[in-house]
């Protein structure tokens, strides 16, 4: 499905610097029982989000209210583990529009791209720089420039590029998706698979 | 000539068009499916008023949340039933071959993928499911995807993938008693670490993995993505042909010998480079289990868990969280710890070779009072066989019951929950906060060292009860 078309995002940011957050912590398999592809959000993070009453964990991030906005903050190797494109669903839904990291998961970058949700790797240097402007001062804002490939810390003007291939970044700028551009090359995949 | 990899060659088979600074439309020769990444894909298949291109590429089966007891009752579960019935209205709207709850070939898809011989040397696979790395075992190229992925595929038979770095694994030499290829594994995956390969397309080689069956050589192929590699494969060989010999979907006749005759040309050239090398010692492999929660926290279950010595930052903070979930202090042993629960089963560990090795091991002992132990085929054709060597005999001697196939407290998405708190012991591949249940606390070992835990009721090296 197209989705929002992405330029340039101009938010605050939620910091979460714990390491290796796997999609299970991202959404937990039994929330996956869904055939439709909303909804999702309210499980974001469920088991560090809620005790098993489902009262909110006062000490995790998205339960304070000091944070918001729609870029998310994350630490060392985010996403890591089982490809449910779910996870990307829920951050999607939960409101998120763009995930920054210093490395990020394979399948789970993968799975960004595919839904329109920008997944941006920075230096482990610049992510620290960003996780301490966001809890020194939570209202600092952060520029994501998809065009000029720039993620800048706007108190500071501290800027670093980040890589995407052409062909992704014209589809996230357009709302393009991958099957707008398969269906469109029919004729090739036919001839190519006769021969298979 | 040009020196290639394994890798190479059936990648570059299979690229339809390269798009300039952009990815490859990459073609899939076979789809599997399940319940539950599959039905938003139909579902925007339909939003987009477009069909299955070649039905015939794709199979399915449901395994990810089904019960592992009375599959022959409706499931009870409400959600669980629907993504199963959507999977059957689905499979039968398009033409989708189904091997349904109850069939002869229900069972985990990766495991009935191979024992069906639809896995085939030289093959694209992918799947809605990380560990379809497994059918990297036969020299495949499989990996898992997304849900809009498996729309594509669906829609297409093509996905739009950047082609990987390669990285080669070697371990040469003879395994020790009493390890597996699971050790060799979760070995080189506390080496490399949880994110080691991200990036990377794996092959595993040398004399310690050419020697292994095909049921261990999936197990190490399956757990490629534990380090961050989108897969792993290994060179197809005599053992390969072997299996698949015979097998329902395998060629026969004049067809064989002229697949065997081509796969045999699949592997690398010598003098081939890789971006990426290790070489390991069969010899300094020992029974591994984890400690923390992301796979790549092992240890040999000798050794003590390793202290924050040289950690700082978010690095030091992230290890005492995961530790603190666990339970565990740095620099402790993890022997003698006692244990709730034991799981053997899932796409890793749920093999004919595992049930066996189980079983052979537990035979004339007892399960542990403090035990509680779920042992779950990975298909129906291995609960069959199971039953057909007296496995499940041996087995109820020894007080555990084998129960149905599916995926089962891998993920917990069925019934097969451990409870808050409860330490579990398990063969399947993440031991990720909460993975196996909320709360549950989960350490990943060979099936050998799960059987020498169940029997002694703490953590335990599978030898020392081997040598008694």
């Amino acid at each position: 499905m197209a989705y929002d078309k992405f330029t340039v995002l101009r938010d605050t940011a939620v910091p979460l610097p714990t390491e290796n957050v796997d999609t299970d912590q991202i959404i937990p398999a039994r929330f996956l029982k869904a055939t439709e592809r909303e909804g999702f959000g309210d499980n974001l993070f469920r088991d560090w989000r809620y005790d098993v009453e489902g009262n909110p964990k006062q000490d995790f991030v998205l339960n304070d209210d000091t944070y918001s906005g729609k870029i998310l903050v994350a630490g060392k190797n985010f996403g890591s583990g089982s490809s449910r494109e779910h996870a990307v669903w829920a951050i999607y839904d939960y409101g998120f529009r763009c995930v920054v990291s210093s490395f990020f998961a394979d399948i789970f970058k993968n799975n960004c791209l595919n839904i329109g949700v920008l997944p941006v790797t920075v230096s482990a240097e610049f992510a620290d720089k960003l996780f301490a402007a966001i809890t020194a001062d939570p209202k600092t804002e952060i520029e994501v420039s998809l065009p000029e490939q720039k993620i800048t810390l706007l108190s500071t003007g501290e800027s670093e590029s980040f890589d995407i291939n052409e062909y992704k970044k014209s589809n996230m700028k357009n709302g393009f998706d991958d099957i707008d551009y398969l269906l469109n090359m029919s004729s090739e995949i036919e001839a190519f698979a006769a021969n298979r | 000539m040009e020196k290639t990899t394994l890798f190479d060659k059936i990648w570059d088979s299979h690229v339809v068009k390269s798009v300039p600074a952009g990815p490859d439309v990459f073609f899939i020769d076979k789809h599997f499916i399940h319940e539950v990444t599959s039905p938003v894909a139909f579902l925007n298949l339909e939003k987009r008023g477009i069909s299955v291109k070649y039905p015939h590429r794709t199979i399915a089966t449901p395994d990810h949340n089904v019960p592992t007891v009375d599959q022959d009752q409706t499931i009870k579960d409400k959600l669980s039933r629907m993504q199963v019935e959507k999977l059957r209205e689905n499979c039968k709207k398009y033409g989708i071959e189904l091997h349904d709850l109850g069939s002869a070939h229900h069972g985990i898809v990766h495991v009935i993928g191979p024992e069906l011989g639809v896995t085939q040397p030289g093959m694209t696979i992918v799947c809605g499911d990380s560990h379809t790395s497994t059918h990297g075992a036969f020299g495949a190229i499989a990996f898992g995807i997304g849900t809009s992925e498996v729309e594509m595929v669906l829609a297409t038979q093509c996905i739009m993938q950047s082609k990987p770095k390669k990285m080669r694994i070697s371990v040469e030499g003879e395994l020790g008693k009493g390890v597996t290829s699971k050790d060799i594994i979760l070995y080189i995956i506390s080496k490399i670490s949880a994110a080691g390969a991200t990036g990377y397309f794996v092959e595993y080689a040398g004399s310690a993995i050419r020697n292994l069956s095909m049921e261990a050589r999936m197990t190490i192929c399956n757990m490629s993505i534990e380090m961050g590699a989108r897969g792993g494969l290994i060179a197809p060989d005599e053992t390969t042909f072997d299996y698949l010999k015979g097998k329902q979907y395998a060629p026969a006749g004049e067809a064989w010998d002229e697949a065997v005759a081509h796969w045999k040309m699949l592997k690398t050239d010598d003098g081939a480079t890789f971006d990426k090398e290790y070489h390991y010692d069969a010899a300094d492999i020992e029974p591994m289990i984890t400690y923390g929660t992301n796979p790549g926290m092992g240890i040999k279950v000798v050794e003590n868990i390793p202290t924050t010595e040289g950690m700082e930052g978010s690095n030091k903070t992230s290890y005492l969280k995961s530790l603190n979930y666990m339970g565990f202090a740095p620099g402790e042993s993890v022997k003698g710890k006692q244990v709730d629960y034991v799981f053997v089963g899932s796409c890793t560990n749920g093999r004919i070779e595992d049930i066996r090795s189980v079983a052979e091991f537990v035979k004339g002992k007892r399960k542990a009072d403090n035990i509680t132990a779920w042992i779950v085929p990975g298909s129906r054709e291995v609960e069959k066989q199971a039953h057909e060597e007296g496995l499940v005999k041996i087995l109820e001697e020894a007080g555990f019951v084998l129960r149905q196939p599916g995926c089962s407290a891998c993920l917990a998405m069925n019934d097969d929950k451990i409870p808050a708190g409860k330490l579990a012991v398990s063969t399947s591949n993440r031991n990720f906060e909460g993975r196996q249940g909320p709360g549950a606390r989960t350490m990943l070992a060979s099936p050998l060292t799960v059987a020498a835990v169940a029997v002694t009721g703490k953590i335990t090296d599978p030898r020392e009860v081997l040598e008694n």
